[in-house]
């Protein structure tokens, strides 16, 4: 009889088991792409259907008609127009319109108070709301971005960002990092891993990546260069730190590791896929991101908590130590290889070719 | 043929699976029978493919021989012989001579009225090496998916293989897996250092039974699995090691296309502490 219970409880035990475990796998069929000489296993492994559902979550919103770029220019017709002043007033509007269906809280246009998100209804002249001068440091990036950092994403027909690759209709992208703030309670000194890291992947590598090299530029190369590591002075340490920011690419992404490196070196240009080159820019471009135009804007956030007088739902607009919130790969990717599937949306906002170079006059960068 | 004095005892006829009487006779020291010729025929074909190979390839360096499995693009059809074809006649070879040896065993069993432990214990090997050239590339549609026949080429594959799942060591059946490994070299060595003790008394003291290797393991750890559990417990380890090994790699791509550390969520959301 106690055999017979034995065998009983087993039998119910498996089956628990196998009801909390079958679930949390995936299934074939699954999607491959060879990325390497045959035999190598070079290249991706994708389960179709949760792809389809990332992609469908990565739609480009439709483009309002164009505008035609006849008559005189904004800056003629307006006051205090500095980047958008070359475009026709056509433009100037549509480009207007869309910024504030790709920024401004649902909530807030649904009221029918888009424009007061930025500007003083009053007086749409005035740089007296914050969100604008932030507005204007914004569209300034991405000129930067869609100018210099072409390395990044190639130079395909409409390739590059718009307001919408980061903000997808949010004031704030729901994709970006802050320092965490450790835990202090307990004996043990803070080592920053040996935790659930979310940036890293579910895994217990460090929390945070980020800061390192996404802000600071710390080496992120710990692979010896001679046959014996006799000169590398790189700690195991380091090199999970490198191993995090990898797996936050990967995650990022939706690619794994050989996506950009055969494994058997890492640190091999020669024998590393090309998309390795284009994310090695992508790192130095959202460095430049962070440290030229997100960091400095942190005044502005720390001076306005609770954003716009016409904010809408309360969201954070800075991280629990203070700091900006800052861009990282998963900003602009969500789960992609090419953010919004490698859809062209650039070529149908020519009004973001147009923005002018030079530093704009009164964007002061401090609470007013 | 001289024979050693117990060795009469052995050469028995019948027992076999097929064929009956065909085959069943020795050439010296060594019983023939028809999964002797099936693993001579299939090893000297698949070797043969593996020197036919290297040669197309240009090298005789044993290191660097490299017989790939086809390209992707092939999916689960033949392959031109010099684009991954001779993979697939090797591989073909492989198993063929390797289930004949594993039926070898089983007929040489049942010649010497024994259980059937060294054919299924060979045969889980064998299993393993069969889910990673068939089972796991069929369930993700593509030969292309299965290791490469080369010393150095198959550990660039392991490791290329490791890193599309971010993190392999996060692997549930992996860590089941290399758990058996290291537990099946510990016992191993637990075993080895008793019997080598046991056999090897110091100068006038008689070799010691194994009432006395008993003795020792109880009074070190409370419990000794005794001269015929601990072959029981071996073969369980081996077997289990190269099971989840098996699983381990089964599991990745055909049921879980991400990073491994990524597949722990359902524990962080276990609702006993999320």
């Amino acid at each position: 009889m106690s055999t017979f219970n034995l065998k009983v409880g087993a039998a119910v035990g498996a089956l628990v088991l196998a009801a909390i475990l079958v679930p949390t796998f995936e299934r074939p069929p699954v999607e491959t792409t060879q990325g390497g000489f045959r035999g190598t296993s070079m290249g991706t492994v994708v389960n179709p259907r949760l792809r389809a559902t990332t992609v469908a979550a990565n739609q480009v919103p439709e483009a309002p008609e164009a505008a035609d770029n006849d008559g005189d220019r904004a800056s003629t017709l307006y006051q205090n127009v500095q980047l958008l002043g070359d475009l026709s007033n056509a433009q100037f509007l549509r480009i207007m319109q869309t910024m504030t269906e790709w920024v401004v809280p649902q909530e807030v246009r649904d009221a029918g108070n888009g424009c007061a998100y930025c500007h003083n209804i009053e007086n749409m002249a005035s740089d007296e709301v914050y969100t604008k001068v932030v507005s204007r440091r914004m569209l300034q990036m991405v000129r930067t971005i869609n100018n210099d950092w072409v390395p990044h994403f190639g130079g395909t027909e409409g390739a590059g960002v718009t307001c919408y690759t980061c903000h997808r209709g949010q004031p704030v992208p729901s994709a970006v990092w802050s320092a965490p703030v450790l835990p202090q309670h307990g004996l043990q000194a803070q080592t920053g891993q040996n935790r659930v890291s979310p940036a890293a992947g579910l895994s217990s590598m460090p929390v945070d990546p980020f800061t390192p090299y996404l802000l600071r530029d710390t080496n992120i190369r710990v692979i010896s260069q001679t046959s014996l590591p006799r000169y590398n002075t790189t700690s195991i340490q380091q090199t999970e730190g490198t191993y995090a920011l990898m797996m936050h690419m990967s995650s990022s992404l939706g690619v794994n590791c050989t996506f950009c490196h055969n494994s058997r070196s890492f640190s091999a240009w020669e024998s590393s896929p090309p998309a390795r080159a284009s994310a090695w820019h992508g790192i130095r471009m959202v460095r430049e991101i962070n440290v030229n135009y997100i960091t400095p804007l942190q005044p502005l956030w720390a001076a306005n908590p609770n954003g716009p007088p016409e904010a809408g739902p309360r969201v954070a607009r800075l991280g629990p130590a203070g700091d900006a919130l800052m861009v990282n790969c998963s900003t602009c990717h969500r789960g992609l290889n090419k953010p919004l599937n490698g859809a062209p949306m650039l070529q149908d906002y020519p009004e973001l070719r147009a923005i002018s170079g030079g530093p704009a006059r009164s964007a002061a960068l401090v609470p007013q | 043929m001289a024979m050693l004095s117990f060795e009469r005892k052995y050469r028995v006829r019948g027992g076999t699976l097929v064929g009956g009487d065909l085959f069943d006779f020795w050439v010296g020291p060594f019983w023939v029978g028809f999964f002797g010729v099936t693993t001579i025929f299939f090893s000297l074909v698949g070797t043969g493919l593996i020197l036919m190979g290297a040669a197309i390839q240009g090298t005789w360096n044993p290191w660097l021989i490299n017989i790939a499995p086809p390209d992707l693009s092939y999916g689960l059809r033949l392959a031109p012989m010099r684009e991954g074809g001779l993979w697939q006649m090797i591989t073909i070879c492989a198993i063929g001579a390797f289930v004949s040896w594993a039926l070898r065993q089983a007929e040489i069993s049942r010649k010497l009225g024994m259980g059937y432990h060294i054919p299924i214990a060979y045969g889980v090997a064998v299993f393993a090496y069969i889910t990673l050239v068939v089972i796991r590339p069929v369930l993700m549609g593509g030969w292309g998916h299965a290791f490469p026949y080369g010393i150095w080429s198959h550990l660039d594959w392991v490791s290329n293989v490791g890193y599309q799942y971010l993190h392999f060591h996060y692997n549930p059946a992996h860590m089941i897996a290399v758990s058996f490994f290291f537990t099946t070299t510990f016992a191993l060595s637990l075993h080895g250092g008793l019997v080598l003790s046991a056999l090897n008394p110091p100068e006038g003291e008689p070799v010691k039974s194994p009432e006395h290797e008993n003795t020792f393991f109880r009074d070190f750890i409370g419990y000794s699995i005794g001269t015929l559990g601990i072959h029981r417990l071996g073969l369980f380890l081996a077997l289990s090691a190269g099971f989840w090994s098996a699983v381990c790699i089964v599991i990745s791509g055909p049921f879980w296309t991400r990073g491994w550390p990524e597949w722990w969520g359902w524990w962080l959301n276990l609702p006993i502490w999320s």
